[in-house]
């Protein structure tokens, strides 16, 4: 196609924008909308599986000691453990330092375990650190094949629920996504149908001078995507704007000290991009529906 | 330059509209085509710009078989066919020029080259003075001769004409008939339908007759010959 051809559909696409008026409102304001939620589902579910992912990478092995355990026998554990391949660090936390830490955690509340002091019910335990996060479970469950070992215990109830929210948001998250597509989609349809019924007649002395169906669909096919494309500039602006503020204003802290929130430097970027991609496929894939229904070419 | 052969069109509710036709229309000829209404004459022009398909035989224009062509071909056949209609079908919003240089347009014709050749041609329809009015804003001969204009901007070798003085008063269809004729001096064929009794039987040509869907007539300079 010659430049200048493709200079005459852009330009007939965009008239066919303006003379649509409320109908171009109203599909683009439907795409904002989807775009929108799909924009903030988007960096929820980034920043959860960020949260997952430096979870990982933070994975401790937690190697409780049987009660019944000597001193030469914690000896002997510590040797085995060290005879493991793969392992970062050991920490001995005797169970002293235990209750410490259980009660400063629980606060005003934890006064009451002091109690306990004398007759302490915590095991000692070594802190084992896997050097690949990977492989914290072939080496838990191989820990806990060792002789002196009451329990081993490895954050995973901490994954499995974190996994199940990931995984409902995710779901919510999809599911409202596709309907708020459709809805575009059939909105952005609607338009390019009035388009086309409005512009019946010249469509026909089109096809009586000669020109080809690809020319006269194209038109359209702009119209879509300018629908598209233009319902994505502002859910760009408030994500990019909405986004920077939060996160100048939390900084990195999620108030958990091992979770930390995205810096907005490329996350913005690849929102961007994806959202105008989703809003000129939404825009082109409804122009496509019409065009095809209602364009006998 | 137009060949029929054994033509049949049957609509898919039934009605048999042209039931085998075979005609030979040379190149440089103008044939009027006359007939009762619903006699299949419509169906018989439409096949010839191919908004029709023959349900049977072949129809060869310009060494092109419109029957056998396919869907993605038509367009570059109809450049080689001009096309006019009773109701002119120009678009109300663009001015005359435009409405000529649309044709050039949509076959992606560069500016200069539609500029001289629009002039051209509205100098052949005498509106060249008339190029930035709008159609409402000039009479029906005028608007018919836009239309002419627009059929033979592309340099057809065959323009086809449905009624074109069918809305037009007396003296612009002698207007239109002068412009038609001066057309086909240059070489144009022009098959042209018409009910118009006055301009078939003055300005004589070839007539073919159509009824019930054959060719019951076809005089070289014939008459019109039915009373209305």
């Amino acid at each position: 196609m010659k430049s200048r051809t493709l200079a005459r559909h852009v330009k007939e696409g965009g008239k066919n924008l303006v003379r649509n008026g409320w109908m171009t409102f109203a599909s683009i304001s439907a795409v904002t909308v989807m775009l929108l939620v799909v924009g903030a589902f988007l960096m929820i579910i980034m920043n959860v599986n960020h949260f997952a992912s430096s979870l990982e990478d933070d994975v401790q092995v937690r190697v409780f000691i049987d009660l019944t355990a000597t001193d030469e026998n914690q000896e002997e554990l510590l040797s085995d453990l060290q005879g493991i391949d793969g392992i970062d660090s050991i920490l001995y936390v005797p169970k002293d330092e235990g209750l410490d830490s259980l009660i400063a955690s629980l606060g005003d509340q934890g006064d009451i375990f002091e109690t306990l002091r004398d007759e302490n019910p915590l095991n000692d335990v070594f802190v084992v650190q896997a050097e690949n996060p990977q492989e914290t479970e072939a080496l838990a469950s191989e820990i806990e094949e060792l002789s002196h070992v009451e329990a081993v215990e490895y954050g995973k109830d901490i994954f499995e629920q974190l996994f199940a929210v990931t995984d409902f948001v995710r779901l919510v998250g999809f599911a409202v996504i596709i309907g708020l597509m459709f809805t575009a989609m059939f909105l952005i349809a609607n338009t390019i149908k009035i388009t086309i019924i409005a512009r019946k007649r010249e469509i026909q002395i089109m096809k009586l001078v000669g020109a080809t169906n690809g020319f006269i669909r194209w038109p359209f096919f702009i119209e879509g995507l300018l629908l598209g494309v233009l319902g994505a500039i502002i859910p760009i602006s408030l994500l990019l704007y909405g986004y920077n503020s939060f996160y100048n204003s939390m900084g990195e802290n999620t108030g958990l000290d091992f979770f930390t929130f995205l810096a907005p430097d490329p996350l913005i970027m690849q929102m961007a991009i994806l959202l105008i991609s989703i809003g000129a496929f939404v825009g082109i894939w409804g122009s496509m529906m019409s065009v095809r229904k209602f364009l006998k070419v | 330059m137009i060949t029929m052969n054994e033509v049949w069109k049957t609509y898919p509710n039934g009605v048999m509209a042209v039931n085998g036709i075979d005609i030979e229309i040379m190149k440089g000829e103008f044939v009027y085509v006359v007939g009762p209404s619903g006699a299949g004459k419509s169906t018989f022009i439409k096949m010839m710009y191919r908004e029709e398909k023959p349900t049977r035989g072949d129809i060869i224009i310009d060494g092109k078989n419109l029957a056998k062509v396919k869907e993605k071909h038509i367009p570059y056949i109809r450049r080689n066919i001009g096309v006019i209609f009773q109701d002119f079908k120009l678009l109300p919003n663009l001015s005359v020029y435009e409405n000529v240089a649309f044709a050039m347009e949509v076959i992606e014709e560069s500016k200069s080259n539609i500029r001289r050749r629009v002039m051209n041609v509205l100098e052949i329809v005498q509106l060249k003075n008339k190029a930035r009015f709008f159609p409402h804003e000039v009479s029906g001969g005028e608007q018919q001769r836009v239309a002419i204009a627009r059929a033979i901007v592309n340099n057809p070798a065959v323009l086809i004409a449905d009624e074109p003085t069918g809305n037009l008063d007396p003296d612009t269809s002698w207007e239109i008939m002068n412009i038609l004729d001066e057309i086909n001096n240059r070489g144009t064929t022009i098959v042209m339908a018409t009910h118009n009794k006055e301009i078939v039987n003055s300005i004589r040509k070839r007539v073919i007759a159509i009824e019930g869907g054959r060719i019951v007539r076809d005089e070289v300079r014939g008459e019109y010959g039915y009373e209305k």
